[in-house]
């Protein structure tokens, strides 16, 4: 009792530390929002206090609370005091609770600039760890760059230990501030060298992460990472430099070949599952990118199938799902290897782990043949029953319908199997992709003509029980199968068996209680259905169902949604049009009428080919039509449009492309049908003709009415196919037996499908070609990493400020205005010339586009071989051809023409005099000095080949001599003749230019001051297209922009090197007016524009 | 490069959190929630990488746990790390908890978040591997030790004697709880 005394005293006396908040917080169990809020006062209470230490308890305090979910950011301040003490004890207090609650927008971080720079150049180490440690978590960019050099200068500190968390921050650096990249980067490169091993290994994860997103950069430090490799024993440092040349090898495949011997001696040697498993992958990733060019290989890919078939077979259930990981990278590549450890893999299927199955089952992918298909899906589907989860049932559900519809549909060899395992997947309760399902059946009713009547007849059984979809179960979105049912019943309706019992199940039951978009498509299909009904000629049935149906519109017409709503409405007025008509004895005309309603069939769209619609000349698509109104409906229509756009794409249609066919006419309408029947006819790919309809199954069969609710009778069970499919196989086994011959192959013919599969990719607009263009690349501009995309080995040169970036992101009009702000400003500093180039552009300011080609000229691309030599035999001619990746190649094509009279030429060979200054290359990039072409040249024919050439400087006119030999077997007096030509290839400056645009606008690079060389010319007695032409054409300059008589023209080289030539038109003359990065290039190209000139 | 380091326990209190990318407190503390319900409701013999986070990362992002006795250690993630790599660092960090306090056990990281946090720093920098070397992680921390009972001094000492009364209720039973013998496999991933 005293003692509590004494010590409720002490408390009292000594402020209530970090301690006592958590034991008071695990003591008020109840309430403890109501004692954390009385210790939050208190805090704030301790914080105005002048004593540090009490400030720093309070902080301590605070950090717990932030864990716990509390706010503490407005103690912000507070927590830059504590940082701010002089004491470790405190200081690393503070810094603990900055890192956890301070993030890069905070905007007190301006504050503690300087305090950090003086803790990061502290006597103390550990003052600078501990600061390193939480700038590391709240780096913004304005202390990014402020402290870049700080950091700089602790990575050659003494001690490792600041060396270390230097390195590391340094990427944290790049990562707010790109621009330290370039100037911090030698020094980085020395820390992969560092004697401390943890620098080292620091130095190794940051050029990890670099080269992650950008590995193209960081090619050049392959070798040091070669000698890392094979020196280190720090397993940690291994793996990421292994992790590292699994990002290289795709982009040089010369290193794959160089390391798959280290790494495959590493996969023998070690003892570490890590290091072994990382090895695998990079052994993967080599064997991925150089799979043409290995001979030997296979060795290597079986030898890793083997240890990750010992990591799965392992009881260790991590090195089972790493194995299976790893597994899947080699399927893509090599599935025969995998295909081989098939037992393995089912197996796993069956693991009690879930992330195991998940793997395995991507594996299963990759398994599937003609033969097996059937046996894994129904494997999975056993799977489905017995699985508890919702996700790994909505994951196998994704996973059956990937594995058959992959590659269109390529091992699927009976529909109707694959039709009734739809129909038993959208029977399964509680799933969540309904869309997904209802899409596969429209694609496979689509694609698959013959399937059509069985198809129908399970649609419409859907129909029949569409009650079992309309439990309102969570989550559930199977209801859209009914779509794909109304769909297809409604769109090949003279398949049904009876139309009649089909349009009522359309048009009773619960029906408003499905969703809108579904409930549209039904009305829709409900007309389809019956113009069939119509089309049958019973005139009083006619009356009698066009009646039944017109009663049981109505309530369709009161649907709370609008589109259905519409529809219903129009489609009823019809309906008792029709009526009308029926009951005044019009029968036949108004049936036919009605059938033109629905004529036509509907293919599948091409995915793209909505982008590839041609907008229609004089369509601003971003234009308003009519002014939006500001009223409240029109975010709901948003919203409504959400719902149903994927619905749309089904059919190919979408609210944009309404749009633009309001703007396109009647008649174009019309004229693009026929266009397209024609193209149809005449297209081998359409299926036109009536293929033999297969009947076998269409009855279908009863199973035992059992009560459960989802077991309806009449629904084909995918077992029966399973069943029908082993029966074949048997009687062809005991055929094969009687014979005595197992023909693997034949067996395989066998089963080929029995149904033709429209694989067409779908239909594109006319004139519209489907590539693979950039266009679907997107680069997220939000990813930090693409601020680092920079080219390390080039010195820097016109890259754009990083405002520029920020700019796309921003709206089109304010991008112009800006720039044209920006431009008025930098042209004051321009010289008159440099102004010139400049105005012309801004004739073209509207197109936004900045270096588009001019419309006005076409530019020729240059085809033409130039003549080397030539005599009456043979006529030997080149043409040169700059490699852009490599600086000073060139690739040189030869033509070899038999120009002679009846006559052979054979033993051609040709002899180089090399020089250093410029040599023709051979494979191994050793000089070439003889070549000797293999084949002999008929008369009148032609050879070509080619040679790499490489130039030592390119900004310099070179040439180079050699001489040609042949011999000519003249069959006229069958004489042989031999000769020898001397030739000269002189290769100019110009045709080392590379024909690319300029990466950057012409403006800017005028504006950045590198383009320092000035030259020109005047030429008389020709006029400026023909100047242009010859530039362009000749020269290899790349036209940028020309308006009226002027022109700027533009042309660089791979030794960096660029150029930038304004033409003019004068009176009599033209004028040329170059600025250029280099003195001599300048120099070289006048010369050769005045000697190419006068000839 | 790591995302977050998650500690709680059986029931989802938090022990530890260390998020590399910011998030705001609320989602801060769903993200504990949901993490703790993925990790949960598994096996202890099941494989101890997860995917399917969805409010911390994505697609490229794994959750790597181990669970012992009472508590889960969670790292989150992307595919630059290696996974088994992963495993190994928790093995480290919590074996340098267990030098450090002596059979550490959950009450060790109630009471001493903030010291878990020094720890932990000498680990993990700016979500990326500072250090996996255990004698240099010890050492590194034990300087920093010496150093604050430097400056805590004479000063320290009255505070240093209230506090060691305040622990004298500390049930030591509860100091009793071991870390579970390691299996086999992962010994072996020795670096």
């Amino acid at each position: 009792m005293a003692l509590k005394k004494v010590r409720g005293n002490i408390e009292r006396m000594f402020d209530k530390n970090l301690t006592d908040l958590v034991r008071g917080i695990r003591n008020s169990k109840e309430n403890e929002a109501k004692y954390i809020a009385q210790c939050m006062e208190e805090i704030k209470q301790e914080l105005r206090q002048e004593n540090i230490a009490v400030k720093a308890t309070a902080v301590a305090k605070l950090t717990y609370l932030q864990m716990l979910g509390y706010d503490i950011s407005w103690a912000g301040f507070n927590i830059i005091e504590v940082m701010s003490s002089s004491k470790f004890t405190y200081k690393r207090i503070g810094y603990l609770a900055s890192s956890q609650s301070f993030h890069t927008d905070t905007d007190l971080l301006m504050l503690t600039t300087n305090m950090i720079r003086k803790d990061l150049n502290s006597q103390n180490q550990y003052d600078a760890g501990v600061a390193l440690s939480a700038l590391a978590c709240f780096i913004s960019p304005d202390l990014a760059r402020d402290l870049a050099n700080d950091i700089m200068t602790l990575l050659s500190s003494t001690k490792p230990y600041l060396r270390k968390k230097a390195v590391l921050m340094m990427y944290k650096v790049f990562l707010r501030f790109p621009e330290a990249l370039r100037p911090a980067f030698p020094r980085l490169k020395d820390k992969l060298e560092d004697m401390d091993c943890g620098v080292q290994s620091a130095a190794v994860n940051v050029v990890c992460e670099l080269a992650r997103k950008n590995p193209k950069n960081y090619l050049s430090l392959a070798p040091v990472f070669f000698k890392l490799m094979t020196s280190s024993t720090n397993n940690w440092m291994l793996i990421k430099i292994i992790k590292l040349f699994g990002a290289l090898t795709p982009l040089e495949p010369r290193l794959g070949k160089k390391l798959i011997e280290p790494l495959t001696n590493l996969i023998h040697s070690t003892s570490a599952m890590s290091l072994l498993y990382e090895c695998i992958n990079t052994v993967i990733a080599v064997l991925i990118s150089i799979s043409s060019g290995m001979p030997n290989h296979s060795a290597s890919i079986q030898l890793c199938v083997q240890k990750l078939r010992i990591l799965i077979e392992d009881s260790d259930q991590n090195l089972k799902y790493l194995g299976l990981l790893a597994m899947s990278k080699i399927l893509k590549t090599h599935p025969k290897s995998v295909q081989a450890h098939k037992d393995l893999i089912m197996i796993c299927l069956d693991d009690k782990d879930e992330s195991i199955r998940l793997r395995a089952l991507d594996l299963l992918y990759g398994m599937v043949s003609k033969k097996n298909l059937m046996e894994i899906v129904k494997k999975l589907m056993v799977h489905m029953d017995k699985a508890e989860g919702t996700v790994y049932r909505d994951e196998l559900l994704v996973k059956i319908i990937d594995i058959c519809s992959q590659d269109n549909y390529h091992f699927i060899t009976s529909f109707e199997w694959y039709v009734s395992v739809l129909v038993e997947l959208a029977r399964v309760e509680g799933m969540k992709h309904g869309p997904l399902l209802a899409h596969q059946m429209l694609d496979v009713a689509v694609r698959v003509k013959a399937i059509r009547p069985f198809a129908v007849g399970q649609m419409s059984l859907l129909l029949n029980n569409a009650h079992m979809f309309m439990q309102p179960s969570g989550g559930s979105n199977m209801a859209n199968v009914l779509y794909a049912a109304a769909w297809i019943c409604g769109e090949y309706a003279n398949e049904l068996e009876k139309p009649e019992e089909t349009l009522f199940s359309m048009l009773t039951g619960k029906v408003h209680s499905l969703p809108g978009h579904i409930q549209a498509a039904y009305v829709q299909n409900i007309m389809k259905v019956l113009s069939i009904i119509l089309s049958k000629g019973d005139i009083q049935q006619s009356i009698k169902v066009c009646k039944r149906v017109s009663d049981k519109l109505a309530q369709y017409v009161s649907s709370g949604d609008l589109e259905v709503q519409e529809r219903a409405s129009a489609a009823l007025q019809l309906i008792s049009y029709i009526h009308k008509e029926l009951e005044n004895g019009d029968a036949d005309d108004i049936c036919t009428q009605v059938a033109y309603l629905f004529n036509g069939e509907l293919n599948p769209v091409a995915p793209k080919a909505q982008r590839k619609v041609q907008v229609p000349e004089g369509l601003d698509l971003d234009q308003w039509i009519n002014e939006p109104l500001q009223s409240s409906s029109e975010s709901e229509d948003e919203n409504q449009s959400d719902d149903h756009s994927n619905f749309f794409n089904l059919g190919g249609f979408d609210k944009k492309e309404e749009e633009e066919n309001i703007s396109s006419t009647v008649e174009q309408v019309e004229k693009n049908r026929k266009a397209r029947l024609y193209e149809q006819e005449n297209n081998p790919n359409y299926l036109k003709l009536n293929s033999s309809i297969d009947q076998t199954c269409d009855i279908p069969i009863t199973s035992i009415d059992l009560p459960t609710s989802l077991n309806v009778s009449g629904f084909v069970s995918s077992d029966k196919y399973i069943k029908a499919k082993k029966e074949k196989k048997d009687k062809k086994k005991s055929k094969k037996k009687k014979k005595g011959i197992n023909h693997f192959e034949e067996e395989e013919e066998e089963i080929a499908i029995e149904m033709v599969v429209n694989r067409d990719i779908g239909e594109m607009p006319d004139g519209a070609e489907d590539s693979d263009g950039a266009i679907d690349v997107q680069k997220d501009i939000n990813d930090p990493h693409t601020a680092l995309d920079i080219d390390l080995d080039v010195p820097e040169i016109e890259r754009p400020p990083p405002v520029e970036e920020k700019k796309h992101k921003k709206k089109k009009k304010e991008k112009e205005k800006k720039k044209k702000s920006e431009k008025s400003k930098k042209l004051k500093k321009l010289d008159k010339s440099d102004q010139q180039l400049i105005d012309i552009k801004q004739g073209y300011e509207e197109a936004l586009g900045i270096c588009t080609p001019s419309k006005e000229i076409v530019q020729a691309e240059d085809l033409s071989f130039g003549k080397l030599a030539m005599d009456k035999y043979i006529l030997l001619e080149y043409k040169i051809d700059p490699k852009n990746e490599l600086s000073n190649l060139a690739t040189v094509f030869f033509r070899l023409t038999n120009v002679g009279n009846n006559c052979l030429i054979k033993n051609i060979e040709i002899d180089v005099t090399n020089s250093t200054a410029i040599q023709f290359l051979d494979e191994k990039n050793e000089p070439l000095s003889w070549y000797k072409l293999n084949n002999n040249i008929q008369c009148g024919s032609l050879t070509e080949f080619d040679l790499s050439l490489r130039v030592e400087n390119i900004s310099i006119p070179n040439t180079l001599r050699g001489t040609l030999t042949y011999m000519a077997q003249n069959f006229q007096d069958d004489n042989f003749h031999q000769d020898k030509l001397d030739w000269r290839l002189s290769v100019a400056v110009s045709d080392m230019f590379l024909k690319a645009a300029p990466s950057v606008p012409l403006v800017e690079l005028l504006c950045n001051g590198l383009l320092v060389y000035k030259s020109s010319i005047i030429l008389s007695g020709t006029n400026f297209n023909q100047v242009i032409n010859w530039f362009s054409t000749k020269l290899h300059l790349v036209l940028v922009e020309r308006v009226g008589e002027t022109a700027s023209l533009y042309g660089s080289n791979a030794s960096s090197e660029q150029l930038c030539l304004l033409v003019k038109s004068n009176l009599n003359n033209v004028s040329v007016e170059a600025k250029c990065t280099s003195q001599t290039l300048v120099n070289n190209l006048m010369n050769e524009i005045k000697s190419t000139y006068n000839l | 490069m790591i995302k977050a380091i998650l500690v709680f326990n059986n029931y989802g209190k938090p022990r530890l959190s260390k998020f590399y990318q910011y998030f705001n407190e609320d989602m801060q503390q769903q993200i504990i929630k949901e993490t703790f319900q993925l990790v949960s409701k598994r096996d202890d013999n099941v494989c101890n990488f997860l995917e399917g986070g969805s409010l911390i990362g994505g697609s490229d992002y794994k959750l790597i746990y181990r669970h012992y006795a009472t508590l889960y250690f969670v790292f989150c993630v992307d595919s630059s790390e290696s996974e088994l790599g992963i495993l190994d660092l928790i093995q480290v960090f919590v074996e340098t908890l267990d030098k450090c306090f002596e059979n550490v056990c959950e009450l060790d990281l109630i009471f001493h978040v903030d010291k878990i946090h020094y720890i932990l720093n000498e680990l993990v920098m700016g979500g990326m591997v500072l250090e996996t070397n255990m004698t240099e992680i010890l050492s590194r921390i034990e300087e920093q030790n010496k150093l604050e009972k430097q400056e805590a001094g004479l000063a320290g000492a009255p505070s240093r004697a209230v506090s060691a009364m305040k622990n004298m209720n500390i049930p030591q039973q509860l100091k009793d709880m071991k870390l579970p013998d390691l299996p086999q496999a992962i010994k072996e991933l020795k670096f």
